[in-house]
């Protein structure tokens, strides 16, 4: 594999962080928020002036220092970083809109800070996914929890400060608990943290820590919320809904499996786990969380706790297809990282879309409201459909792949966790959407006239729920990329 | 004059104490550019005695000519070499920073403080250039006396928790001096290169173990290492701003410094790890010592007595990381030594603004600091997290070695120990920042109305310039460890 050296990867990381004195000092709203596309569709577009050498099969790298050897803070841009970032950057310039929209509707206080801390949240992002090593990713993955926290605690009343606390407590806790630990046991036991194609820790004894080491990553990334360590994601949602949208459907979390998928190919290796026999360890985790989050998303009423719990169910679909430990299985994961982060900002959009123009947060007051939010309701039926897996929505090919993986690998249980799962993601959006277009004009709590929340707030989530569909059909940069991983790790 | 660099560093601020007191009467204008002036000229020659060090080698000077064991050596290698500029430094940032406040304490009594100042930098920088076993206890008392005068100029309580440290620390330094007398019957020297030639052939002497054992413990009052803390919060505490963010960066971290220079050059290694085989039960206390100090800073609500419980914390940290006995370890706690003086000089200054502007540091003065005082907050922010660890601040490397010596080790228990003090640092840390941050009542969209209400430049600037330092040493950290503190450790720790 060809290595280039450029320095596009750190800008790429450092052109939000750098916009935020210039956001601090903006004089009007306006100039802010154009500084803030500014940054954005900057960070696009460098992202994007990487992916035909990416998918040339060429890898691009900086190396900043070099603390000791084999430990040192660096960037690699390959394909599975190239993805994420791809995602992750595209989002930020319609979320950006739709904070507009959101923020001046419901004339939120501090703005600024919001907008500078969700730029610094997005560096911190990129540089996760565009990290060469443990070190690094650990770096932007503890700046990412704290650039988040004032993002979270944005109302700053005594529900943002426990939900604040909460969201520290998980997420901060167990990365220092378990991460670093477990990162200074892989260092001393193989003498580098440089990610590699066959996994750091292959080629070293002490077999009897690694499932140790194992339970310590997965568990200490609390940002995937694995069950038990999930109790963040719904408290997170005190936040306002763009920040839900982006950060807790897309940024946070995934940066969350993202590190988990680097540390299983990278650190591991999935020979090393397999000849272990690990993946069934993973795979129970997973399942239990998947059909628990489903289960306890069923009685939810606030809209956007039931996303929460939906979220948390989802990317354990994610580390599902990892434990598979199967090329059809991993396939199916990074896909799915790209179709549940287009599905599940549709969703908050539309959550949030509903708290500005009706002030509603929870389901059972949202009967009829098709009929007055009617594009904003078919938007959250086409991210439903995503979700729940079924064709026009990309959301079918991710799961389609993960139970082509489960029956590649022969767990024939794992087939049925994902049947079970779908009927459960149906289950709980259906009703919503139903209840939403179909009720006697008794029931209705709204009358028929149509007011739509601001277009600001209503082109992103069209916008994110058309490339829902159009995933399905034209899937090819994200499966073209997911087989470059394959191949470049030979499972 | 560049070979004349290692008398400069404590000339430099010895004169002008003089100068500096005499202005205190005549023209107490002269004070403070007196007294800056000294400490610059002391860093930039600390800086440019590192280089040389760096560059040619371990340097040995002697005071007047005369030829040790007779006359005063000053032994600079590597490990001093280091953190000449980082006291010298920490003392001319706090300098600067605290001007204001200063001003405003000790109107009329400027001339001593600075007098006072000028001692206790002389006494520390001289401690760590010094080769000298006696000399370092004269400086030691030189440091000592004038941190107990710096202390006791403080309010209320101070005097009180001025003669409580005045106590402890004489017995501290007696029990230094009792165990140097031993070691001069012993070997007939004074000088710590001459003294560990003479010494190996009487590894077996109880006197020399005896030395050891008093000398060491003596230390451990100086740098209170738990159970030996009992006077420092209060002393760091009461004592004025601008005294506790010079004392509380340095005097422990020296007293660490000359630990560590007990064990490895006056007491080589072998005798320290081989011939007594106690270092695993001392980590053993530095683990104690951390979970102590992480607790009672837990149960303590008062911002700055709660970052003086954290010191007792990280004095822990470097104890038991020295005592681990490898070099990951030993790297941890000397890289420790420098970054945790910058962190404490960090928060201890962001103290000192907020003292200056809101004329205190409870509950009440905290409400909204992050929109009136956001550079400072700021300021507060990374040396929090630089203290919790987090990259790419430096606190977070020396806690990297710190955990990776203890792994080595198999201590597990120390290993275990850093983790929850870090943990137990983010709450802390955060209870500081969410009085400091969250509001009571609902917030409207505008709320322009609490303006900034930072403090004064000459304070914020300085400040501003410890919190880049903590992310630059991070930075830099492959270089400093490699070039520097991988090769001042002696060769026998692995």
């Amino acid at each position: 594999m060809e290595v280039i050296h450029s320095i596009r990867p750190l800008l790429a990381v450092l052109v939000s962080l750098f916009i935020t004195p210039v956001l601090v000092s903006s004089r009007s709203e306006n100039v802010r928020e154009a500084w803030t596309f500014d940054a954005a569709v900057s960070k696009f577009l460098i992202v994007l002036s990487m992916l035909p050498l990416i998918l040339k099969g060429f890898q691009i790298e900086f190396n900043l220092f070099e603390i000791m050897p084999g430990l040192s803070i660096g960037f690699r841009v390959d394909a599975l970083g190239m993805l994420f970032a791809l995602v992750s950057s595209s989002l930020w310039i319609i979320t950006s809109a739709y904070s507009i929209g959101y923020m001046r509707g419901l004339k939120e206080h501090s703005q600024t800070r919001y907008f500078c801390f969700f730029a610094f949240a997005l560096s911190a992002t990129i540089g996760v996914a565009f990290s060469a090593n443990l070190l690094t990713l650990y770096l932007f993955y503890e700046l990412l929890s704290f650039a988040t926290y004032p993002l979270v605690t944005h109302h700053q009343d005594q529900e943002a400060r426990s939900s604040g606390r909460k969201y520290l407590f998980y997420i901060v806790g167990s990365s220092i608990g378990l991460v670093l630990p477990a990162m200074v046991i892989t260092y001393k036991l193989s003498g580098t943290l440089e990610f590699s194609r066959e996994g750091i820790l292959a080629g070293y004894g002490a077999r009897a820590l690694i499932p140790l080491l194992l339970l310590m990553f997965l568990f200490g990334f609390a940002k995937v919320a694995i069950m038990p360590f999930h109790a963040w994601l719904p408290a997170a949602m005190v936040a306002p809904t763009p920040v839900s949208a982006l950060l807790h459907a897309v940024a946070v979390v995934k940066v969350g499996a993202f590190s988990i998928i680097r540390v299983i190919t990278g650190v591991f290796g999935i020979g090393l786990l397999s000849s272990l026999n690990l993946g069934p360890l993973i795979l129970t985790l997973a399942s239990v969380t998947i059909i628990t989050g489903s289960l306890i998303a069923l009685f939810q009423d606030n809209l956007k706790r039931l996303l929460a719990f939906s979220t948390i169910s989802q990317l354990s679909y994610i580390v599902l297809g990892l434990g598979l430990l199967s090329s059809k299985g991993l396939l199916g994961a990074m896909i799915h990282i790209a179709m549940h982060a287009f599905g599940k900002i549709t969703l908050f959009f539309c959550a949030g879309a509903i708290a500005v123009s009706t002030g509603k947060k929870n389901i059972s007051e949202m009967v009829g409201i098709g009929r007055r939010m009617p594009i904003t309701m078919t938007a959250f039926f086409i991210g439903s459909l995503s979700i729940i897996g079924m064709p026009p929505c990309g959301g079918f090919l991710s799961k389609w792949y993960l139970a082509l993986g489960s029956i590649e690998a022969d767990y024939k249980i794992v087939l049925i966790v994902l049947i079970l799962s779908s009927f459960l993601n149906a289950a709980y959006f259906i009703p919503i959407v139903y209840r939403a277009f179909f009720c006697s004009p008794e029931e209705s709590q709204f009358d028929d006239k149509i007011r739509e929340a601001p277009p600001f707030c209503v082109i992103p989530l069209v916008i994110t729920a058309i490339i829902s569909i159009l995933l399905l059909f034209y899937p090819q940069p994200f499966f073209r990329l997911a087989y470059l991983i394959i191949e470049s790790m030979g499972v | 004059m560049s070979n004349q660099y290692p008398v400069i560093i404590v000339i430099s601020p010895l004169l002008s104490a003089f100068f500096v007191s005499i202005a205190g009467w005549l023209r107490r204008s002269l004070c403070f550019p007196i007294s800056v002036g000294s400490l610059s000229l002391s860093s930039y020659s600390s800086i440019a005695l590192l280089f040389k060090v760096l560059k040619d080698g371990d340097i040995l000077y002697r005071l007047g000519g005369w030829p040790p064991p007779w006359g005063i050596a000053y032994y600079v290698d590597r490990l001093n070499a280091l953190l000449l500029p980082v006291v010298s430094i920490v003392a001319l940032l706090n300098l600067i920073a605290t001007k204001r406040s200063v001003e405003e304490e000790f109107s009329e009594k400027i001339g001593a403080f600075y007098t006072l100042y000028l001692l206790m930098v002389t006494g520390l920088l001289g401690i760590v250039i010094t080769g000298d076993a006696f000399n370092l206890y004269v400086l030691l008392e030189i440091a000592s006396l004038s941190g107990y005068g710096l202390i006791a100029m403080g309010e209320d309580r101070a005097p009180l928790s001025a003669l409580t440290y005045l106590y402890m620390g004489t017995i501290g330094a007696c029990f230094y001096l009792l165990g140097i007398g031993y070691l001069y019957i012993v070997t007939g020297s004074l000088n710590m290169m001459d003294i560990s030639k003479i010494l190996p052939a009487l590894y077996g002497s109880k006197a020399v173990l005896t030395a050891f054992v008093i000398c060491t413990v003596g230390l451990w009052l100086k740098m209170a290492f738990f159970p030996l803390h009992g006077w420092l919060p209060n002393a760091y505490t009461y004592a004025p701003s601008a005294s506790s963010s010079l004392i509380a960066p340095l005097m422990t971290k020296v007293m660490i410094y000359v630990m560590i220079r007990l064990m490895f050059t006056v007491f080589t290694p072998e005798f320290t790890f081989k011939v007594l085989t106690v270092n695993r039960y001392i980590v053993w206390i530095a683990v104690v010592a951390i979970v102590a100090g992480a607790i009672m800073a837990l149960s303590e609500r008062k911002l700055k007595m709660m970052l003086t419980y954290i010191i007792i914390s990280e004095v822990g940290y470097m104890v038991g990381g020295i005592w681990l006995g490898n070099r990951e370890g030993a790297i941890g706690a000397i890289f420790h030594i420098v970054n945790d003086a910058f962190m404490t000089l960090c928060v201890f200054l962001v103290v000192g603004n907020i003292v200056y502007k809101m004329k205190g540091y409870g509950s009440p003065e905290l409400k909204r600091l992050f929109s009136k005082m956001p550079f400072t907050m700021g300021a507060f922010v990374i040396g929090a997290l630089s203290i919790i660890g987090v990259p790419p601040t430096c606190g977070f490397f020396s806690k990297w070695f710190l955990l990776l010596g203890a792994f080595k080790a198999r201590h597990y228990g120390f290993m275990i120990a850093l983790i929850f003090s870090s943990l137990i640092n983010v709450i802390l840390f955060f209870r500081v920042m969410e009085e400091a941050y969250f509001e009571e009542g609902h917030l409207d969209g505008n709320h322009s109305s609490h303006g900034i209400d930072e403090a004064p430049l000459s304070m914020v600037v300085p400040l501003l310039i410890v919190a880049v330092v903590l992310v630059l040493i991070g930075i830099s950290s492959g270089k400093i460890v490699e070039e520097i503190i991988n090769q001042a450790i002696p060769g026998v720790i692995l």
